[in-house]
């Protein structure tokens, strides 16, 4: 087994409760546990840096001082602590006099940051150190005919990751073809879903939501599978007042890559959180019960 | 329709302007804008925004102070970096837009019974107390702030789906060390205006 520090953040433990549930038993499953930071605080998503930046600074120094502690090698699901952890871990390593000043303030609270932890997505780590083979070994259960669209969103992809492009990023897709499960060319991958907007000024959230859907529809997906908490709660909330607003029915649920995993690895659907989803599964389950043929 | 002045004159325009956003943001490239507009059609909320984003660096620029933070157009920003990764002379856009934001709550400029701004201001108040955030306590401040009771209303019923799978609680969350949390925000303020 290998040790990678875990850090969940807030919203993985309240509305994507269904995001760790399936994420540590997948990662388990394929020789990788993930250990969660002692007191781990929220890193202020994308509220705290519009109000104060040296306080969000601050946030995130505590966090990667924790992990740093712990275990150099951070797993963060959540798309907006992952940009933000790796936002700051860019600026408190970076030298500047303004960084100093937060390391010093984190000194004295005895918390040290030293810059020495690699901020890393759960799709990274599947993807370029796990490896696809590995994935494909382990399903029990392959997905076949199920239509997935790969909803990346924003915050991972943009504009700190390495590991895949802003723009055109393939790492969901592929792993989700690894399952057996066919992976749709979705063009609407990155675009916003409004993020923090949506659940706030319905006239933004409904129109960039069915944006998303009707994407989605035209493509003829079964399902959307995302990595972010935020979109996965925007699309779900939004369907109800798109279909009501444009008179169509654009119901497709919305999962997290992990919970698709697990299934297909064979753990069971009440391990995998997927009664917790706000759209029905039934039409799902039948296509999957029937390989994908009773089109 | 009320009339008022319409043109902003020379002398009301503030020339400190460009080199406050540029210290605030970290970003100096501001001054290599083209204005070729890419970011505001790279832009998802560009149409709903008082002021394109391609405008506000303009105005940002041009010293344009007080339209800028007065503008509806920061927080509008869903802040998904689509224009800071197009932008042909790689200007840290949403970083410009998350330090317009800061000072519009500095200088109390910004549109104040508007949801966003206070949800930021909810979530900036309980995260600094507790360490950790809880929706249903954002939620209540932010009706408190806004003093408007109908959107929280008008959650109830997603409310109750969320609370029925599972995903939402009236539970208050916290980090055991509010204590040290506190400290080291106290230190830091001192820390930034320690110059």
């Amino acid at each position: 087994m290998i040790d990678y520090a875990y850090y969940p953040g807030c919203s993985v433990k309240s509305s994507a409760k269904h995001y760790e549930e399936s994420i540590l038993p997948v990662f388990r499953e394929l020789g990788v546990n993930l250990n969660e930071i002692e007191d781990w605080n929220c890193c202020g998503a994308t509220a705290t840096p519009s109000v104060d930046k040296s306080k969000t600074a601050a946030l995130n120094g505590r966090i990667l001082a924790l992990a740093e502690k712990d275990n150099g090698n951070l797993i963060v699901p959540c798309a907006a602590c992952y940009l933000s952890l790796k936002k700051y871990h860019l600026f408190l390593s970076g030298g500047s006099e303004e960084a100093q000043k937060t390391l010093n303030a984190l000194k004295t609270q005895g918390l040290e940051y030293k810059g020495g932890v690699q901020v890393k997505h759960p799709l990274e780590v599947l993807t370029a150190e796990i490896g696809l083979d590995k994935i494909k070994d382990r399903v029990t259960r392959p997905l076949s005919g199920l239509r997935v669209a790969s909803y990346y969103g924003c915050q991972v992809v943009r504009p700190y990751a390495d590991f895949d492009d802003a723009e055109d990023p393939t790492t969901m897709d592929n792993v989700i073809a690894a399952l057996g499960a066919e992976p749709v060319d979705y063009s609407a991958k990155t675009r916003c879903c409004g993020g923090a907007l949506t659940a706030n000024i319905d006239e933004v959230g409904i129109e960039l939501n069915y944006l998303l859907l009707k994407e989605a529809k035209r493509k003829h997906a079964d399902v959307f599978v995302t990595l972010c908490p935020l979109c996965l709660f925007n699309l779900e909330i939004s369907q109800k007042k798109v279909n009501k607003k444009y008179k169509q029915d654009l119901h497709t649920p919305v999962l997290f890559f992990s919970q698709l995993m697990g299934l297909a690895f064979g753990l069971s659907k009440e391990s995998m959180g997927f009664q917790r989803s706000l759209i029905p599964l039934d039409a799902m389950w039948n296509k999957i019960e029937s390989g994908g043929s009773n089109e | 329709m009320k009339i008022q002045e319409a043109v902003t004159f020379e002398g009301d325009l503030n020339r400190d302007f460009a080199q406050e956003i540029r210290t605030r943001s970290g970003c100096h490239e501001i001054d290599l804008c083209i204005q070729c507009g890419t970011c505001s059609s790279a832009c998802p909320c560009a149409a709903f925004m008082d002021y394109t984003p391609r405008k506000i660096i303009s105005m940002i620029k041009n010293g344009f102070k007080e339209e800028t933070l007065k503008s509806f157009t920061p927080w509008l920003c869903a802040s998904c970096y689509s224009c800071q990764v197009r932008c042909p002379s790689e200007i840290k856009i949403t970083d410009i837009m998350y330090a317009v934001k800061r000072m519009a709550v500095e200088e109390k400029t910004y549109p104040a019974r508007f949801s966003i701004p206070n949800m930021d201001k909810a979530m900036h108040e309980i995260l600094t107390t507790f360490g950790r955030s809880s929706e249903v306590w954002l939620m209540l401040n932010m009706a408190l702030k806004t003093r408007k009771p109908m959107p929280l209303l008008k959650m109830i019923p997603l409310g109750m789906g969320l609370m029925k799978t599972g995903r939402m609680s009236i539970k208050l969350e916290t980090i055991k060390q509010r204590r040290q949390l506190r400290r080291l925000l106290k230190a830091v303020k001192e820390e930034e205006n320690n110059d």
